[in-house]
Protein backbone atom coordinates (compact mmCIF):
# COMPACT_ATOMS: atom_id res chain seq x y z
CA UNK A 1 0.00 0.00 0.00
CA UNK A 2 1.10 3.47 -0.58
CA UNK A 3 1.44 6.27 2.01
CA UNK A 4 -2.00 7.70 2.02
CA UNK A 5 -2.31 11.17 4.10
CA UNK A 6 -4.94 11.56 7.07
CA UNK A 7 -7.12 14.91 6.94
CA UNK A 8 -6.47 17.27 9.46
CA UNK A 9 -9.03 16.31 12.68
CA UNK A 10 -12.33 18.73 13.53
CA UNK A 11 -10.27 21.96 15.01
CA UNK A 12 -10.64 22.67 18.43
CA UNK A 13 -12.75 25.05 19.47
CA UNK A 14 -14.30 25.97 15.93
CA UNK A 15 -17.32 23.35 16.21
CA UNK A 16 -20.33 23.43 18.16
CA UNK A 17 -19.94 21.48 21.19
CA UNK A 18 -22.84 18.21 20.80
CA UNK A 19 -24.72 19.31 23.82
CA UNK A 20 -25.51 22.99 23.29
CA UNK A 21 -28.32 23.43 26.12
CA UNK A 22 -29.66 27.00 24.76
CA UNK A 23 -30.44 24.26 21.35
CA UNK A 24 -32.99 22.71 23.50
CA UNK A 25 -32.98 19.70 20.82
CA UNK A 26 -29.41 18.72 21.86
CA UNK A 27 -30.63 17.73 25.50
CA UNK A 28 -31.34 14.47 24.60
CA UNK A 29 -30.27 13.96 21.38
CA UNK A 30 -26.58 14.47 22.27
CA UNK A 31 -23.96 11.27 22.99
CA UNK A 32 -23.18 11.07 27.13
CA UNK A 33 -20.12 8.82 26.42
CA UNK A 34 -16.87 9.96 25.30
CA UNK A 35 -16.58 10.24 21.62
CA UNK A 36 -13.55 6.60 20.75
CA UNK A 37 -10.59 8.45 18.78
CA UNK A 38 -9.96 5.85 15.84
CA UNK A 39 -7.03 6.25 13.22
CA UNK A 40 -8.29 7.33 9.69
CA UNK A 41 -8.37 4.18 7.31
CA UNK A 42 -9.19 3.58 3.47
CA UNK A 43 -12.88 3.95 4.72
CA UNK A 44 -12.35 7.40 6.38
CA UNK A 45 -9.93 8.59 3.59
CA UNK A 46 -12.24 7.72 1.02
CA UNK A 47 -15.62 9.33 -0.73
CA UNK A 48 -18.03 9.03 -3.89
CA UNK A 49 -16.96 11.30 -6.81
CA UNK A 50 -18.31 12.03 -9.43
CA UNK A 51 -21.52 10.02 -9.39
CA UNK A 52 -23.87 12.78 -8.40
CA UNK A 53 -25.96 12.45 -11.30
CA UNK A 54 -27.13 8.49 -9.63
CA UNK A 55 -27.10 8.88 -6.23
CA UNK A 56 -28.84 12.71 -5.51
CA UNK A 57 -29.80 13.53 -9.09
CA UNK A 58 -28.87 16.73 -11.97
CA UNK A 59 -27.30 19.63 -10.55
CA UNK A 60 -30.21 22.00 -9.58
CA UNK A 61 -28.32 25.63 -10.01
CA UNK A 62 -31.10 27.92 -9.96
CA UNK A 63 -34.08 27.74 -7.40
CA UNK A 64 -35.72 30.32 -9.00
CA UNK A 65 -37.18 28.78 -12.19
CA UNK A 66 -37.66 25.29 -10.94
CA UNK A 67 -41.46 26.09 -11.05
CA UNK A 68 -44.29 27.03 -13.73
CA UNK A 69 -43.19 30.77 -12.94
CA UNK A 70 -40.73 32.32 -10.99
CA UNK A 71 -40.41 32.02 -7.33
CA UNK A 72 -41.64 35.46 -5.67
CA UNK A 73 -39.17 37.29 -3.54
CA UNK A 74 -35.42 39.15 -3.84
CA UNK A 75 -33.61 36.98 -6.59
CA UNK A 76 -29.91 36.53 -5.18
CA UNK A 77 -26.81 34.96 -6.40
CA UNK A 78 -24.62 33.10 -4.08
CA UNK A 79 -21.15 31.99 -5.02
CA UNK A 80 -17.94 31.09 -3.51
CA UNK A 81 -15.08 28.15 -2.81
CA UNK A 82 -14.78 25.04 -1.49
CA UNK A 83 -10.80 25.05 0.28
CA UNK A 84 -9.51 22.90 2.67
CA UNK A 85 -7.52 24.38 5.40
CA UNK A 86 -4.33 25.23 2.82
CA UNK A 87 -6.39 27.69 0.70
CA UNK A 88 -6.64 24.82 -1.72
CA UNK A 89 -9.44 24.27 -4.28
CA UNK A 90 -11.75 21.30 -4.05
CA UNK A 91 -13.03 20.50 -7.05
CA UNK A 92 -15.81 18.17 -8.55
CA UNK A 93 -17.39 17.76 -4.99
CA UNK A 94 -21.29 18.21 -4.55
CA UNK A 95 -22.90 21.66 -2.51
CA UNK A 96 -26.44 20.59 -1.26
CA UNK A 97 -28.50 23.37 -0.27
CA UNK A 98 -32.04 23.76 1.06
CA UNK A 99 -33.74 26.71 2.39
CA UNK A 100 -37.07 28.76 3.63
CA UNK A 101 -38.92 30.96 1.48
CA UNK A 102 -39.29 34.88 1.22
CA UNK A 103 -41.66 34.62 3.72
CA UNK A 104 -40.17 32.40 5.92
CA UNK A 105 -41.45 28.75 5.27
CA UNK A 106 -40.06 25.59 4.50
CA UNK A 107 -41.94 23.53 1.45
CA UNK A 108 -42.41 20.91 4.37
CA UNK A 109 -45.83 19.08 5.67
CA UNK A 110 -43.79 19.69 9.27
CA UNK A 111 -43.93 23.02 8.72
CA UNK A 112 -47.12 24.76 9.73
CA UNK A 113 -46.18 28.48 10.69
CA UNK A 114 -48.89 30.64 9.39
CA UNK A 115 -46.54 32.17 6.36
CA UNK A 116 -47.40 31.82 2.67
CA UNK A 117 -46.40 28.90 0.38
CA UNK A 118 -44.81 30.09 -2.96
CA UNK A 119 -46.15 26.89 -5.55
CA UNK A 120 -43.11 28.37 -7.41
CA UNK A 121 -40.29 27.57 -4.92
CA UNK A 122 -39.33 24.73 -3.52
CA UNK A 123 -36.04 25.80 -2.24
CA UNK A 124 -33.80 23.42 -2.65
CA UNK A 125 -30.43 22.36 -5.20
CA UNK A 126 -27.23 20.98 -5.75
CA UNK A 127 -24.19 22.63 -7.40
CA UNK A 128 -20.62 20.32 -8.48
CA UNK A 129 -17.85 22.73 -7.49
CA UNK A 130 -15.45 23.31 -10.91
CA UNK A 131 -11.37 22.85 -10.87
CA UNK A 132 -10.80 25.47 -9.10
CA UNK A 133 -13.63 24.36 -6.00
CA UNK A 134 -16.17 27.45 -7.42
CA UNK A 135 -20.16 27.03 -7.35
CA UNK A 136 -22.84 29.63 -7.76
CA UNK A 137 -26.57 29.30 -7.66
CA UNK A 138 -29.68 31.53 -7.91
CA UNK A 139 -31.98 31.58 -5.49
CA UNK A 140 -34.38 33.96 -3.64
CA UNK A 141 -33.67 35.76 -0.25
CA UNK A 142 -34.87 33.91 2.58
CA UNK A 143 -37.11 35.14 5.18
CA UNK A 144 -36.36 34.42 9.35
CA UNK A 145 -39.23 32.25 11.03
CA UNK A 146 -40.30 31.84 14.42
CA UNK A 147 -39.35 28.12 16.41
CA UNK A 148 -40.62 26.84 19.08
CA UNK A 149 -37.08 26.84 21.45
CA UNK A 150 -37.95 30.07 24.01
CA UNK A 151 -40.70 32.29 24.18
CA UNK A 152 -39.82 34.58 20.97
CA UNK A 153 -37.61 32.48 18.97
CA UNK A 154 -36.83 33.71 15.47
CA UNK A 155 -34.10 31.92 13.24
CA UNK A 156 -32.28 34.31 11.56
CA UNK A 157 -32.32 34.02 7.49
CA UNK A 158 -30.12 31.38 6.73
CA UNK A 159 -29.50 28.90 3.58
CA UNK A 160 -28.46 25.32 5.07
CA UNK A 161 -25.37 23.71 2.76
CA UNK A 162 -23.95 20.12 2.84
CA UNK A 163 -20.78 18.94 1.18
CA UNK A 164 -18.84 15.61 0.84
CA UNK A 165 -15.45 16.57 0.22
CA UNK A 166 -13.24 13.99 -1.02
CA UNK A 167 -13.63 11.74 1.53
CA UNK A 168 -15.56 10.58 4.57
CA UNK A 169 -13.55 12.21 6.87
CA UNK A 170 -14.15 15.83 5.24
CA UNK A 171 -17.93 15.57 5.88
CA UNK A 172 -19.68 19.09 6.62
CA UNK A 173 -23.56 20.29 6.97
CA UNK A 174 -23.52 23.95 7.94
CA UNK A 175 -25.86 26.88 7.31
CA UNK A 176 -25.15 29.95 5.70
CA UNK A 177 -25.83 33.62 7.43
CA UNK A 178 -26.25 37.02 5.69
CA UNK A 179 -24.52 39.68 6.83
CA UNK A 180 -25.90 42.46 9.75
CA UNK A 181 -29.35 40.08 10.61
CA UNK A 182 -30.03 41.48 13.73
CA UNK A 183 -30.95 37.72 14.83
CA UNK A 184 -28.05 36.20 14.50
CA UNK A 185 -26.75 37.09 18.15
CA UNK A 186 -29.70 36.28 19.19
CA UNK A 187 -29.77 32.53 17.79
CA UNK A 188 -28.56 29.53 19.52
CA UNK A 189 -28.06 27.53 16.94
CA UNK A 190 -25.51 30.00 15.25
CA UNK A 191 -24.34 30.98 19.12
CA UNK A 192 -23.63 27.11 19.43
CA UNK A 193 -20.40 27.76 17.79
CA UNK A 194 -17.82 29.59 19.52
CA UNK A 195 -17.84 33.26 18.82
CA UNK A 196 -14.66 33.64 17.15
CA UNK A 197 -15.62 30.92 14.89
CA UNK A 198 -19.24 32.48 14.15
CA UNK A 199 -18.47 34.50 11.43
CA UNK A 200 -16.85 32.23 9.05
CA UNK A 201 -20.39 31.33 8.65
CA UNK A 202 -21.62 34.53 7.50
CA UNK A 203 -21.72 35.56 4.10
CA UNK A 204 -20.72 38.82 2.59
CA UNK A 205 -22.94 41.25 0.09
CA UNK A 206 -20.69 42.34 -3.22
CA UNK A 207 -21.45 44.74 -5.43
CA UNK A 208 -18.64 43.40 -7.89
CA UNK A 209 -20.55 40.57 -8.35
CA UNK A 210 -24.32 41.90 -7.88
CA UNK A 211 -26.04 41.42 -11.21
CA UNK A 212 -27.03 44.73 -12.76
CA UNK A 213 -30.90 45.13 -12.64
CA UNK A 214 -31.08 41.69 -12.06
CA UNK A 215 -29.17 39.94 -9.06
CA UNK A 216 -27.85 41.00 -5.11
CA UNK A 217 -24.51 39.14 -4.75
CA UNK A 218 -23.29 37.41 -1.36
CA UNK A 219 -19.92 35.35 -1.50
CA UNK A 220 -19.83 32.19 0.89
CA UNK A 221 -16.60 30.46 0.99
CA UNK A 222 -16.18 27.01 2.88
CA UNK A 223 -13.50 25.75 4.51
CA UNK A 224 -13.05 21.72 4.78
CA UNK A 225 -10.85 19.79 6.62
CA UNK A 226 -6.87 19.99 4.55
CA UNK A 227 -4.65 17.05 4.73
CA UNK A 228 -2.71 16.56 8.25
CA UNK A 229 1.10 17.08 7.41
CA UNK A 230 2.18 14.01 9.35
CA UNK A 231 2.07 11.34 7.02
CA UNK A 232 0.55 8.21 8.27
CA UNK A 233 1.43 4.24 7.23
CA UNK A 234 -0.57 2.65 5.61
CA UNK B 1 -4.09 28.33 6.72
CA UNK B 2 -8.11 29.02 7.37
CA UNK B 3 -9.90 27.95 9.92
CA UNK B 4 -12.55 25.28 8.88
CA UNK B 5 -16.47 26.03 8.57
CA UNK B 6 -18.10 25.36 11.33
CA UNK B 7 -21.03 22.33 11.50
CA UNK B 8 -25.00 22.95 12.21
CA UNK B 9 -27.69 21.04 12.43
CA UNK B 10 -29.42 19.88 9.40
CA UNK B 11 -32.50 20.91 11.32
CA UNK B 12 -36.11 18.76 10.70
CA UNK B 13 -36.35 20.04 7.23
CA UNK B 14 -33.65 18.74 5.29
CA UNK B 15 -36.30 15.72 3.51
CA UNK B 16 -36.73 17.47 0.28
CA UNK B 17 -33.03 18.36 -0.40
CA UNK B 18 -30.96 15.19 0.75
CA UNK B 19 -32.28 12.03 0.82
CA UNK B 20 -32.98 10.51 -2.42
CA UNK B 21 -35.69 7.93 -4.09
CA UNK B 22 -33.73 5.32 -3.77
CA UNK B 23 -31.04 6.57 -1.60
CA UNK B 24 -31.58 3.89 1.01
CA UNK B 25 -31.32 1.05 -1.50
CA UNK B 26 -27.52 0.35 -2.65
CA UNK B 27 -28.34 -2.89 -4.23
CA UNK B 28 -30.61 -1.49 -7.19
CA UNK B 29 -31.90 1.69 -5.95
CA UNK B 30 -35.58 0.25 -5.76
CA UNK B 31 -38.77 2.20 -5.26
CA UNK B 32 -38.49 4.92 -2.80
CA UNK B 33 -36.60 3.65 -0.25
CA UNK B 34 -34.34 5.95 1.85
CA UNK B 35 -36.96 9.45 1.15
CA UNK B 36 -39.73 10.91 2.95
CA UNK B 37 -42.43 11.97 0.15
CA UNK B 38 -44.88 11.94 2.58
CA UNK B 39 -43.77 14.91 3.87
CA UNK B 40 -43.20 16.65 0.50
CA UNK B 41 -46.07 18.62 -1.17
CA UNK B 42 -46.75 17.36 -4.85
CA UNK B 43 -44.56 18.82 -7.41
CA UNK B 44 -41.63 19.78 -4.80
CA UNK B 45 -39.31 16.68 -5.22
CA UNK B 46 -36.44 17.69 -7.11
CA UNK B 47 -33.50 15.16 -6.29
CA UNK B 48 -32.99 11.91 -8.35
CA UNK B 49 -36.31 10.73 -10.51
CA UNK B 50 -35.06 7.13 -9.57
CA UNK B 51 -37.44 6.36 -13.05
CA UNK B 52 -34.30 4.00 -14.84
CA UNK B 53 -34.27 0.60 -13.64
CA UNK B 54 -31.01 -0.46 -12.52
CA UNK B 55 -28.65 -3.91 -12.64
CA UNK B 56 -28.22 -5.13 -8.88
CA UNK B 57 -24.92 -5.23 -7.64
CA UNK B 58 -22.69 -7.77 -7.03
CA UNK B 59 -22.68 -9.59 -3.66
CA UNK B 60 -24.68 -11.21 -0.84
CA UNK B 61 -27.77 -8.59 -0.18
CA UNK B 62 -28.53 -7.75 3.22
CA UNK B 63 -31.34 -5.29 5.11
CA UNK B 64 -30.75 -4.00 8.02
CA UNK B 65 -33.62 -1.89 9.88
CA UNK B 66 -33.50 -0.13 13.21
CA UNK B 67 -34.75 2.65 15.07
CA UNK B 68 -33.07 5.85 15.91
CA UNK B 69 -33.76 6.62 19.80
CA UNK B 70 -32.90 9.57 21.62
CA UNK B 71 -32.27 9.84 25.62
CA UNK B 72 -35.17 9.14 26.88
CA UNK B 73 -35.70 6.28 24.60
CA UNK B 74 -38.21 7.91 22.29
CA UNK B 75 -37.88 7.45 18.50
CA UNK B 76 -36.46 9.97 16.26
CA UNK B 77 -38.78 10.82 13.19
CA UNK B 78 -36.66 13.36 11.53
CA UNK B 79 -33.02 11.89 11.60
CA UNK B 80 -31.27 9.89 8.58
CA UNK B 81 -28.85 7.65 8.40
CA UNK B 82 -25.95 8.52 6.10
CA UNK B 83 -23.79 5.10 4.83
CA UNK B 84 -20.28 4.85 3.23
CA UNK B 85 -19.09 1.39 2.25
CA UNK B 86 -17.18 -0.63 0.32
CA UNK B 87 -18.78 -3.50 -2.35
CA UNK B 88 -18.49 -7.14 -1.96
CA UNK B 89 -15.31 -7.33 -2.92
CA UNK B 90 -14.14 -4.93 -0.63
CA UNK B 91 -13.10 -1.96 -3.07
CA UNK B 92 -14.30 1.56 -2.47
CA UNK B 93 -15.88 3.50 -5.18
CA UNK B 94 -13.51 6.14 -4.91
CA UNK B 95 -10.24 7.93 -7.00
CA UNK B 96 -8.41 7.67 -3.70
CA UNK B 97 -8.62 3.65 -3.50
CA UNK B 98 -6.18 2.86 -5.85
CA UNK B 99 -6.10 -1.03 -5.56
CA UNK B 100 -6.73 -2.32 -8.92
CA UNK B 101 -6.06 -5.74 -7.84
CA UNK B 102 -9.39 -5.54 -6.45
CA UNK B 103 -12.12 -5.05 -8.91
CA UNK B 104 -15.00 -2.55 -8.63
CA UNK B 105 -18.49 -2.94 -9.32
CA UNK B 106 -20.10 -0.40 -11.97
CA UNK B 107 -23.65 -1.39 -9.65
CA UNK B 108 -22.51 -0.43 -7.12
CA UNK B 109 -21.09 3.17 -5.57
CA UNK B 110 -21.87 2.13 -1.80
CA UNK B 111 -23.17 5.73 -0.46
CA UNK B 112 -26.62 6.26 0.80
CA UNK B 113 -29.05 7.61 2.95
CA UNK B 114 -32.10 6.29 4.89
CA UNK B 115 -34.18 8.43 6.49
CA UNK B 116 -36.27 7.48 9.36
CA UNK B 117 -39.57 7.06 9.43
CA UNK B 118 -42.65 8.10 11.68
CA UNK B 119 -41.79 5.73 13.99
CA UNK B 120 -38.11 6.49 13.98
CA UNK B 121 -37.15 3.36 11.62
CA UNK B 122 -34.53 3.57 8.85
CA UNK B 123 -34.39 0.35 6.30
CA UNK B 124 -30.77 0.02 4.51
CA UNK B 125 -30.74 -2.63 1.54
CA UNK B 126 -27.55 -3.48 0.26
CA UNK B 127 -24.40 -5.92 -0.40
CA UNK B 128 -22.25 -7.07 2.32
CA UNK B 129 -18.74 -5.28 1.66
CA UNK B 130 -16.11 -7.18 1.71
CA UNK B 131 -13.00 -6.72 3.98
CA UNK B 132 -10.95 -3.53 3.41
CA UNK B 133 -7.10 -2.84 4.74
CA UNK B 134 -6.80 -1.08 7.83
CA UNK B 135 -3.78 0.22 9.93
CA UNK B 136 -0.88 -1.26 9.49
CA UNK B 137 -1.28 -5.04 8.02
CA UNK B 138 -4.45 -5.54 9.29
CA UNK B 139 -7.75 -6.34 7.57
CA UNK B 140 -10.77 -4.74 8.93
CA UNK B 141 -13.68 -6.92 9.30
CA UNK B 142 -16.80 -5.75 7.03
CA UNK B 143 -18.66 -2.32 7.94
CA UNK B 144 -20.34 0.44 7.01
CA UNK B 145 -19.59 3.68 8.23
CA UNK B 146 -22.47 5.88 9.01
CA UNK B 147 -22.92 9.46 10.25
CA UNK B 148 -26.14 10.38 11.81
CA UNK B 149 -28.35 13.77 11.62
CA UNK B 150 -31.17 14.31 12.72
CA UNK B 151 -32.54 18.15 14.36
CA UNK B 152 -31.13 18.29 17.59
CA UNK B 153 -27.74 16.69 16.26
CA UNK B 154 -25.38 19.81 15.76
CA UNK B 155 -23.03 17.74 13.73
CA UNK B 156 -22.82 14.59 12.40
CA UNK B 157 -22.20 11.41 15.32
CA UNK B 158 -19.92 8.98 13.21
CA UNK B 159 -20.44 5.51 13.95
CA UNK B 160 -19.97 2.19 12.29
CA UNK B 161 -22.24 -1.02 11.51
CA UNK B 162 -20.50 -4.37 11.84
CA UNK B 163 -22.55 -7.88 10.96
CA UNK B 164 -22.52 -10.07 14.27
CA UNK B 165 -22.40 -13.07 13.05
CA UNK B 166 -18.99 -12.45 10.99
CA UNK B 167 -15.92 -14.32 12.93
CA UNK B 168 -13.45 -11.17 11.46
CA UNK B 169 -14.72 -9.10 14.38
CA UNK B 170 -12.48 -10.64 16.90
CA UNK B 171 -9.63 -9.39 14.89
CA UNK B 172 -10.49 -6.18 13.24
CA UNK B 173 -8.09 -3.09 14.71
CA UNK B 174 -10.84 -0.56 15.13
CA UNK B 175 -13.27 -2.88 16.58
CA UNK B 176 -10.25 -3.54 19.42
CA UNK B 177 -10.01 -0.07 20.18
CA UNK B 178 -13.86 0.10 21.47
CA UNK B 179 -14.08 -1.19 25.32
CA UNK B 180 -15.65 -4.69 24.96
CA UNK B 181 -18.84 -3.69 27.30
CA UNK B 182 -19.58 -1.13 24.54
CA UNK B 183 -18.87 -2.88 21.27
CA UNK B 184 -22.51 -5.03 20.78
CA UNK B 185 -23.75 -1.22 20.10
CA UNK B 186 -21.71 -1.74 16.67
CA UNK B 187 -22.66 -5.13 15.81
CA UNK B 188 -25.77 -5.71 13.55
CA UNK B 189 -28.21 -8.23 15.11
CA UNK B 190 -29.28 -11.53 12.54
CA UNK B 191 -32.85 -11.76 12.52
CA UNK B 192 -33.36 -13.94 9.48
CA UNK B 193 -32.20 -14.66 6.17
CA UNK B 194 -29.71 -11.87 4.68
CA UNK B 195 -31.90 -9.73 7.69
CA UNK B 196 -30.26 -7.66 10.09
CA UNK B 197 -31.50 -5.77 13.16
CA UNK B 198 -29.00 -2.43 14.45
CA UNK B 199 -30.64 0.33 16.98
CA UNK B 200 -29.16 3.55 17.15
CA UNK B 201 -29.05 5.06 20.91
CA UNK B 202 -27.85 8.53 20.93
CA UNK B 203 -27.86 8.48 24.73
CA UNK B 204 -27.80 7.22 27.61
CA UNK B 205 -27.97 3.38 28.32
CA UNK B 206 -26.78 1.13 25.65
CA UNK B 207 -25.46 4.28 23.78
CA UNK B 208 -24.40 3.45 20.70
CA UNK B 209 -20.24 3.63 20.45
CA UNK B 210 -19.87 7.41 18.32
CA UNK B 211 -16.40 7.61 16.72
CA UNK B 212 -13.33 10.55 16.24
CA UNK B 213 -12.71 10.48 13.31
Amino acid sequence: MSVILPYNREEEGAHPPFLSPDYKATIKRSPREALIRIPQTLTELTGPAGRWDRLMGPAVADLTKIGKGEAIGQRIVVSGRVLDEDGRPVPNTIVEVWQANAAGRYIHKKDQWNAPLDPNFTGSGRIITDDQGRYRFYTISPGAYPWGNHYNAWRPAHIHFSLLGPAFATRLVTQMYFPGDPLIPLDPIANAVPAHALPRMISRFDIETTQEAFALSYIFDIVLRGRDATPMED
Amino acid sequence: MSGQTPWQTVGPYFHYALPWKGGADLVEGKGDAGARMDLLPDGHYTLNPNDQPRRPAKGQVVTITGTVYDGDGVPIPDSFVELWQANAAGRYDSPDDTREEVALDPDFIGFGRASTDADGVFTIRTVKPGRVPGPGNALQAPHIAISVMARGVIKRMVSRIYFADDPSNAEDPILDLVPPHRRATLLAVPVGEGAYRFDIRLQGEGETVFFDV
